[in-house]
């Protein structure tokens, strides 16, 4: 059983590579946020001329480990070996002088700069005077360019660009700086067929220059296409390495789930009332397609999927922040989907469609306004006489919902600013239920908040559904998904990948559903509609 | 809005009162009531057109037609009342033309989403431009203007020329808009976040469009009082005077970030001013250092509101993601 294995031959790279030893080495490195632990002791070695995969669910910590590796967090503990020497890297500016570079889901490039620019921003050839040489810039950039097989003009400005070129440029650009260690966090993510394949031959190219690299992807298609090792990271803590070889498809996700964190969820018994919501083949130009479901009163439906699969933006169509393309989305006799784009989010608070957004510093809160102004802002037509606003009723209606949350605050008075971060959060609910909604939607609604608080905002949750309202949850976290939802949805490029009940839901479905594993039996995309 | 800016509004008002007692000491002419009843008179346009900029400011935006506006409604006045018509429908037209300057700054910043300070500086040359193709570059003087026009103004009432009523009509209005209507709640809420406003139904163009809108109405409204009262148009009337009006909101505690400021704020910002202005001649400095004076009054101001913003717990809810950054620095 010693056969090699079609996909790659053994190439003069990978002989070599074979016995190196890494070019970069990282040992029990752990990182802690306030509340959280984001990694755990994790190691990680990358090998010269290879193609490493860094596997792991969201929140595994895989985007910590790459802001550690260039420079931009520091870890409280381990330790980085280049080339075997102990190493930090106190700023960005030290990972790239060591020669570690990223190349970003979203390239960190500036637009309004050229190509040439671009490539050798910081590190520009100078002339005699220490002024930048053009000329040898222009040069040395369409070298390289040539190179990595990219026919672009070292003049063209970045804004003319599309995502794939770009990608190229933030190539080359390590190439310039002579990087060793190329970090590429989910590159293909935004890239067409076409050009997923020329991404391939460059990253091919790359390894036989010798570069080591780290891919970040949640598709193990082209994980298995691409890669030589595989290292699986759970909850910030490091599961495995290997060779690809060695694995299969159903091992790497056994170890990317793992057994269901420990969690205690409120027990309920879900009783779901007649229906409120009717989503039918709603469509968006760009974000999601053809989304049909229901929603019943007093029923929690989660919808989970890998981050960019299009879940939020679902979310801020239903609530009218976007237009949808084409369907319809019924609650009662009023089609919301019909209405204009003025006033869209008004109608569907009038509706009774709330949206608690996933960024409540950015989307929720309003600092500068008392908090019982705060909690009233969406409800000043019913506090409000003949256009005239009532303080009294305001503060009334504050109180009874913060009371019910059970906000602690000097009083209603004070500045929200003042409050702390789980505290403003429960504002910003209060404001919603203050709108005495029908349906609820809760984006990513324990995201960056500790365990005590998640556990507040779970029993929460249970308890409006227990009062008849109906509760989305959209949720990167499989252990809140299993242990919230009545029936979940899993969303993957924008459609829905696959409906499970209670019972149907598993890590493993969850997963094989959100990253478009060939389904087995277990996870049928489009399941079982339910019936109208 | 919060206890914090209410006691720097009362810091504001006893440093007007220290400084005109200061005044009072050396010049005791200064209090005596005809000259404070002047110096409030004189403060009225100030006062009038600070409170329309206050609302665009609280929205985070920034009106630089005022002055330029003023002109305008001013000059059309004038030419009315020079045609014969009667006074009402004057201040009517002149509030109309100032409205409707203001609903097109609005309109661009609303519906084409160009930068406040751009459009109005755009709309600040065209309403200079447009005196000039009304008036032909001439000056309506003193003669050419019915008593009436110039009368009402000046005319007293109760002790106080009807320039000054309109002020405090004018501040009485802002008040019960500011506290009490769900617009006035929604300058502060698109300023402060409107990302969150967004999210809260609340349309942040359409609240814009309403804050120049107001703005430009009372920069109409001043327009028609300012001419009166010095009874000439010509095209360069209140030339730079917008910048008085940014300056009186910022020393009123207006933040120029949005969201934060108060009715009282920007009414003691613009008589702070007209104090200084008014005062400094008296005590004999030359107009050169009234200029640097008013200059160091608003960059005290905004120092102070800084430190204000900077206090610790104002900013929560940071992401993970900024903690860490911010625990590297």
């Amino acid at each position: 059983m010693t056969a090699l294995p079609p996909a790659t031959s053994l190439s003069h790279a990978e002989t070599d590579a074979a016995n190196a030893p890494p070019v970069l080495a990282l040992d029990g490195i752990g990182k802690s946020f306030p509340g959280v632990r984001a990694l755990d002791g994790v190691a990680l070695e990358l090998y010269p001329g290879e193609v490493t995969a860094l596997v792991g669910e969201n929140g595994a910590g895989k985007s910590t480990i790459v802001k550690i590796l260039t420079g931009i967090y520091q870890p409280d503990g381990g330790t980085i070996r280049l080339d075997g020497q102990e190493v930090r890297f106190p700023s960005a500016a030290d990972a790239a002088r060591a020669g570690v570079t990223a190349i970003h889901q979203e390239t960190v490039l500036f637009d309004e700069l050229t190509v040439a620019e671009n490539i050798f921003l910081g590190h520009a050839p100078r002339g005699p005077l220490g002024l930048i040489d053009w000329r040898k810039m222009r040069q040395e950039a369409g070298a390289i360019l040539t190179r990595i097989g990219a026919s672009l003009d070292p003049g063209a400005k970045l804004s003319d660009l599309g995502i794939a070129s770009k990608h190229l440029v933030a190539i080359a650009r390590a190439l310039s700086i002579d990087a060793r260690v190329v970090i590429m966090d989910e590159p293909t993510a935004a890239l067409s067929h076409k050009e997923i394949h020329e991404l391939y031959a460059l990253v091919d190219r790359l390894k036989a220059e010798g570069k080591a690299i780290l891919f970040i992807s949640h598709k193990f298609d082209e994980i298995f296409r691409i890669a030589d090792r595989w290292t699986v990271f759970r909850d910030g803590r490091h599961v495995g390495s290997g060779r690809m070889r060695d694995v299969t498809e159903a091992q790497l996700v056994q170890m990317m789930v793992g057994r269901a964190v420990d969690q205690i969820f409120p027990e309920r018994t879900p009783a779901p009332g007649p229906r409120v919501m009717q989503v039918e083949g709603l469509s968006h130009p760009t974000e999601f397609d053809d989304v049909t479901f229901d929603l019943h009163e007093g029923e929690i439906l989660g919808f989970y999927g890998l981050v960019g699969a299009g879940r939020s933006e679902l979310m801020q169509c239903l609530f009218g922040i976007s237009r949808p393309s084409a369907g319809a989305c019924r609650i009662g006799e009023v089609d919301l989907a019909a209405r204009g784009a003025a006033g869209a989010i008004g109608q569907a608070i009038g509706q009774g469609i709330v949206y608690v957004p996933e960024d409540r510093g950015k989307q929720g809160a309003i600092k500068g306004l008392p908090i019982f102004q705060n909690v009233t802002l969406p409800s000043l037509g019913r506090t409000s006489r003949s256009g005239f606003l009532r303080l009294a009723e305001e503060f009334a209606l504050a109180r009874t919902y913060c009371e019910r949350l059970d906000l602690r605050a000097a009083s209603l008075d004070q500045d929200i600013a003042n409050l702390s971060g789980g505290n403003q959060q429960k504002v910003v609910i209060a404001k919603w239920l203050a709108t005495k909604p029908r349906v609820i939607i809760l984006d990513e609604p324990t995201k960056g908040i500790d365990i005590g608080s998640k556990a507040a905002v779970h029993a929460f949750m249970a308890e409006l559904a227990a009062e008849g309202l109906a509760v989305i949850m959209v949720s990167s976290e499989i252990p809140e998904i299993m242990g919230m939802s009545d029936r979940a949805i899993v969303m993957r490029e924008g459609r829905i990948a696959a409906r499970l009940d209670r019972a149907e839901m598993s890590p493993e479905v969850l997963v094989r559903a959100a990253a478009g594993i060939a389904a087995d039996a277990k996870a049928a995309p489009l399941a079982t509609e339910e019936p109208a | 809005m919060s206890r914090h800016l209410k006691s720097r509004e009362a810091l504001l008002l006893l440093a007007i009162v220290v400084m005109t007692g200061a005044i009072a000491l050396r010049f005791p002419a200064f209090i005596a009531p005809l000259n404070l009843i002047g110096t409030f008179t004189d403060t009225s346009p100030l006062i009038i057109l600070a409170l329309g900029e206050m609302v665009v400011i609280l929205c985070r935006c920034i009106d630089l037609s005022v002055a330029a506006n003023l002109a305008l409604a001013g000059m059309i006045a004038a030419m009315l009342d020079v045609a014969g018509v009667p006074l009402p429908l004057i201040i009517l037209a002149a509030v109309a033309a100032g409205a409707l300057v203001g609903a097109i700054n609005g309109v661009l910043v609303w519906k084409l989403d160009i930068p406040p300070i751009v459009v109005t500086l755009g709309t600040m040359t065209i309403a200079r431009g447009m005196i000039f193709v009304l008036s032909g570059g001439k000056w309506i003087n003193d003669q050419a203007l019915s008593g009436a026009f110039k009368g009402f103004p000046r005319a007293v009432v109760l002790g106080l020329p009807v320039l000054a009523w309109i002020a405090i009509a004018v501040v009485l209005v802002f008040v019960v808009l500011i506290r009490a209507t769900p617009l006035g709640r929604a300058f502060f809420a698109v300023g402060g976040n409107p990302n969150a406003a967004v999210y809260t139904g609340i349309d942040v163009g359409r609240t814009q469009f309403w804050a120049f809108t107001l703005s430009g109405a009372l920069a109409g409204l001043a327009g028609y009082l300012w001419i009166s009262r010095y009874a000439v148009a010509y095209v360069d009337i209140a030339n730079g005077f917008e910048l008085d009006v940014v300056a009186a909101c910022v020393i009123g505690g207006i933040s120029i970030a949005g969201g934060a400021g108060s009715v009282a704020g920007a009414f003691l910002g613009a008589l702070f001013l007209g104090i200084t202005k008014n005062a400094l001649p008296v005590i004999g400095v030359s107009p050169f250092w009234q200029m640097a004076i008013s200059g160091a009054a608003i960059l005290a101001a905004v120092a102070i509101n800084a430190r204000e913003s900077r206090r610790p717990g104002r900013i929560i809810l940071k992401s993970v993601e900024q903690t860490a950054l911010e625990a590297r620095t």
